[in-house]
């Protein structure tokens, strides 16, 4: 918190105002020598935490390069732990939402987290941005306070399904992912452009989350000319381990979801078990943007480490709040002001390129395929294709999207109509 | 590739991997008469070590061995140390190994950070067998080669040798074991330390087929629970009949009743329990 | 003497709400209040009946579960309360059967694996219970036309359910029942030899921890207004386990002091400790080391010492 001649001379005329304003007995000016605060949900113990610790440098990240400053305000980060639980996560955004009075929520990054907490956080009007791809959150059943800057669920698997079916000319695949609502989430929204384009899916393998073998799947996957996975935490790396060793690499090409070959997971594989991998993720480490480029130096100088798609949502949300706060003039009293201002945040460059949000919150931007490469012995994913502007709904029409029930199991979504 | 064949021979791999891991567990609950809840940390621990311990450049096998000798001595330690200060206090030993669990897991996470680690499987074994025509990992074979052999050597030592004598008295009857003159406490610390040894030579044995990542141990824990309490506790060959046993239960489970697959291995498992409680080979004493 | 201290102390319960900074504050103290429910109710077992169970943790999620279910299908408040303080102990008799046929150990590994398929029921009966995703409930009870969503109304409505509990508790250790269930734990053998049945009266301890077991189930759900398979994990079994041995399984209040306690390191240390987790297991083996009756009987004797060192 450096005192600069600005925040001086600031800090002076609000004080002044602020003693005529104490006679109204607002304290408006008071609030603005305050530093805003903004509340990090995340997971730093337990197995989840190697994804939450990167949310958290990436927004620290973000803070560091603008001096904790934006719009000419004072930021401050207050970091909880929800440990991966839902009571955790609700404790803590009780914290801090009623204990240190936040003004933005950033989190939580669990999708059993935010829907513990959804209701509460609409309750106290809270601006969040959140991680969690549960598609309902914006669509069907919307937290109007809300935005993502990641993806929904199957946001990043509708260009894959395309890719796959036009670009690879794959037409029957065997999916595997994990046996909850994001694995859900993901093979319907594969499957429905997949299908749309005339490809089907022959078997859906649905593993336990924790699964140390995955033999029994892979035993499975007979017929069909391609294998997709959601597999999600440190799964992809066993996955990916066992895959190879029964010979089913050379047999069956793979294509991974937004987990399943994240930049920053890709020191875990072994090089030969993942090399040919296509993948599909709203972020890419070697994308070619100035922000992109200035975001994955400052973090390979600060943390000694390569980002991936949390570093780079996290840092992203604190442009948008960069962004918001400027178009309120840094004010942070009037909650619908700044939600709105946070939606109608648009950038053209970012470490993922061009974005913007849709009326519901969630963002339109590129999805990149890329494939795993070896480079110098070590793993890196090459941008095969760019899929720009890719919003939840896919190219679909919306009305008729919603009109759909959600992605469940078992069922197969219905085939809609897709312009463009 | 034949789906029978492979799950049959996986079950098999599988048993030998989980005998690896509840070889240990089933002579310290036979003994010592406590479920050691950080028997699946011993297992995560040993194999970070020995992801270390193969970064420092050591081979492969030989970074199991040390990786077990540690594991042998934290175990000791902690028997000692710990555990000894409450000797006929089953409940207290059993939350002593929960908090410990609870520290071994933070302190890894600290130690070797989040990421999950891949372990490359040994390069002359990376290849494949044929098994009665369907080519299978030579890896896991190896594992229950393994597996057989260590077996074969903690039944020599517990049927031939006199601490193995002191061992089974001291499962069969603690209280005459003592009166006979049997050195009841410093037993203790032998066993618990060769548990833990067991389970973190186990640790890095697996590593090549389960990678190491946070949370391995409370994935472990369970299966060690079941392995034992199926074969009966204090009983080797339970423990070796019981690891084949959950080994087909599990690949068999898997894909013949995907909607049960979290409570496949507990419904045998309380069937045992309820009709069976001192589990297959396991003795009444309890 | 006695009287006046416990005066005092439900008094100052009383008043939390005023003498707190903050209203985070009361929140947290309602969750320990809740969790002090659940980990008497698992004393009731484990203290005086010396079964310790990792299967309690089964109950509380199907009581929480059924009544997330059942205002999510539209009944009333009290509709759902009552099916899942039934269902609670419909279940805890289920348990009782499979599971008292062993003692010790045994007895342990059953209750483990019977709170482990529940989880795994819950995890995977996508259809009722949503997954992982959970159920959330859209509001508090209102008994009496009170609204307790605001916190501190809560707070009060926790504390008359803790005081009653605590209060039935106390006076089922009291009755021929708790006297005769805290001899089956001594000399099983001896009580049999007497004439008692053995078997039916844990069984009946078994009930009785059950329905406290699924009454705090239910105030869990009120309380997050949400319910998930996690709450029936391994880890919560084995956090609330930890509560009652840590506060002192044989006391009335040892388990009070636990829940507060493991609650305090999760919640409030947490936010200054990152590594809370080794805090945690750490002061749990500081006591089972040095006070391995427990918190409350240790402090109890610590107090004796050092009052007779005084005179």
């Amino acid at each position: 918190m450096r005192i600069t001649r600005k925040t001086a001379v600031k800090t002076f005329a609000a004080a002044a105002a602020g003693t005529a304003a104490q006679a109204l007995g607002f304290s408006i000016a008071r609030a603005q020598a305050e530093p805003i605060k903004i509340g990090l949900l995340t997971i730093l113990t337990g197995p989840l935490a190697f994804g939450g610790i990167q949310c958290r440098q990436g927004i620290e990240l973000f803070l560091k390069e603008k001096n904790y400053t934006l719009a000419g305000r004072k930021i401050e980060l207050l970091v909880a732990d929800t440990g991966g639980n839902p009571a955790g996560a609700k404790t803590k955004a009780q914290e801090l939402i009623e204990r240190d009075r936040v003004d933005f929520i950033i989190g939580p990054f669990a999708a059993f987290e935010i829907l513990a907490i959804s209701d509460y956080l609409i309750q106290h009007k809270m601006p969040t941005m959140a991680m969690a791809g549960a598609i309902d959150l914006t669509a069907r059943t919307p937290n109007p306070f809300l935005i993502r800057a990641s993806a929904t669920s199957a946001q990043a698997m509708y260009p894959l399904a395309d890719y796959a079916a036009k670009v690879m000319k794959l037409k029957n695949v065997t999916t595997i992912c994990d046996d909850f609502a994001f694995g859900y989430e993901q093979v319907g929204g594969f499957q429905q452009v997949f299908a749309g384009d005339g490809g089907r899916v022959i078997k859906k393998l649905w593993s336990p989350l924790a699964t140390p073998d995955y033999t029994p799947y892979l035993v499975q996957i007979q017929g069909g000319d391609g294998v997709v996975q959601g597999l999600t935490g440190s799964n992809p790396v066993k996955f990916m381990q066992q895959y190879a060793s029964y010979g089913l690499k050379g047999k069956y090409p793979v294509l991974g979801g937004e987990t399943a070959a994240d930049d920053a997971l890709l020191k875990s594989f072994t090089a030969e078990d993942a090399v040919g991998m296509i993948n599909s993720c709203p972020y890419s480490l070697t994308y070619n943007s100035p922000s992109n480029k200035r975001f994955v130096a400052a973090m390979q100088r600060t943390y000694d480490d390569v980002p991936g798609l949390n570093a780079a949502t996290y840092y992203i949300y604190g442009m948008c709040v960069e962004e918001a706060l400027k178009k309120t003039g840094g004010r942070v009293d009037d909650k619908t002001a700044l939600v709105k201002a946070l939606r109608s945040v648009s950038l053209a460059d970012s470490p993922r390129g061009p974005f913007h949000f849709d009326e519901y919150g969630n963002i339109v931007g590129n999805i990149f395929i890329r494939r795993i490469d070896r480079v110098n012995g070590k793993l890196v994913n090459t941008i095969v294709k760019t899929y720009p502007n890719v919003s939840q709904f896919w190219t679909f029409d919306p009305k008729q999207y919603l009109a759909t029930p959600p992605y469940t199991r078992d069922a197969n979504p219905p085939i809609l109509a897709q312009h463009g | 590739m034949n789906l029978w064949l492979v799950l049959t021979i996986n079950s098999i791999a599988m048993g030998g991997l989980l005998f690896l891991l509840a070889c240990g567990l089933s002579l310290i609950f036979g003994l010592m008469r406590i479920p050691n809840l950080m028997h699946g940390s011993f297992f995560m621990l040993g194999a970070y070590l020995g992801v270390t311990f193969l970064r420092l450049g050591l081979r492969f096998w030989f970074a199991a061995v040390v990786a077990a000798i540690v594991l042998a001595a934290i175990g000791f330690g902690i028997e000692r140390l710990l555990l000894r200060r409450l000797s006929g206090q089953a409940l207290a030993q059993v939350l002593i190994t929960l908090g410990l669990s609870l520290i071994v897991a933070d302190s890894c996470l600290l130690g070797w950070g989040g990421d999950p680690i891949s372990v490359n499987t040994p390069p002359a074994l990376s290849g494949f067998t044929a098994v009665f025509g369907a080519p299978f990992p030579t890896y896991r074979l190896v594992v229950v080669l393994i597996a057989v052999f260590v077996a074969i050597a903690l039944w020599v030592m517990i049927d031939r040798t006199r601490l193995g004598a002191m061992i089974r008295a001291g499962v069969d009857d603690p209280a005459m074991a003592r009166v006979v003159g049997i050195p009841v406490p410093r037993l203790f610390s032998v066993v618990f330390s060769l548990g833990a040894g067991l389970a973190g030579f186990g640790g890095i044995i697996g590593a090549p087929i389960l990678s190491v990542y946070p949370g391995l141990d409370n994935d472990m824990l369970p299966l060690s629970l079941i392995v034992v309490i199926l074969g009966g506790t204090g009983s080797l060959l339970g423990a070796f009949v019981g690891s084949f046993v959950i080994g087909f239960l599990y690949n068999f489970g898997q894909v013949m009743f995907p909607a049960l697959a979290y409570v496949i291995l507990f419904l045998p498992m309380l069937v045992v329990l309820v009709l069976r409680p001192q589990g297959l080979f396991g003795t009444l004493a309890s | 003497m006695k009287a006046s201290i416990t005066t005092l102390s439900i008094a100052l319960l009383v008043l939390l709400p005023f003498w707190l900074p903050n209203v985070y504050y009361v929140n947290i103290a309602s969750q320990m209040l809740i969790w002090a429910v659940f980990a008497l109710g698992l004393n009731v077992l484990v203290g005086y009946a010396g079964l310790v169970s990792l299967g309690h943790t089964g109950l509380f999620g199907i009581a929480a579960y059924t009544a997330a279910w059942l205002l999510t299908h539209g009944a009333s408040q009290t509709t759902a309360a009552l099916a899942a303080l039934a269902l609670a102990v419909a279940a805890a008799a289920l348990f009782a059967v499979l599971s008292l046929r062993a003692t010790g150990i045994s007895f342990l590994m059953i209750t483990l694996v019977l709170g482990q398929i529940c989880w795994g029921i819950a995890y995977r009966w996508v259809d009722v219970t949503r997954g992982d995703n959970g159920i959330a409930i859209p509001s508090r009870p209102a008994p009496a036309g009170i609204r307790l969503e605001d916190p501190r109304a809560f707070y009060w409505a926790s504390l008359l359910v803790f005081l009653l509990v605590v209060g039935v508790v106390y006076v089922f250790t009291r009755s021929p029942l708790g006297v005769a269930l805290r001899a089956t734990r001594e000399q099983p053998q001896r009580m049999t030899t007497l004439g008692y049945d053995v078997w039916l009266i844990r069984f009946f301890a078994f009930l009785f921890s059950g329905l406290i077991s699924g009454l705090a189930g239910l105030s869990f759900l009120y309380y997050t207004k949400f319910v998930s398979p996690y709450a029936l994990s391994l880890s919560t079994a084995a956090g609330v386990l930890l509560m009652v041995i840590a506060g002192g399984s044989g006391t009335l209040l040892g388990p009070v002091v636990g829940a507060a306690l493991v609650l305090a390191v999760q919640y409030i240390a947490s936010a200054y400790i990152e590594r809370w987790n080794i805090v945690l297991g750490t002061i749990f083996v500081l006591i089972v080391l040095f006070m391995p009756e427990g918190l409350v009987p240790g402090a109890v004797q610590l107090w004796r010492k050092s009052w007779r060192r005084v005179w």
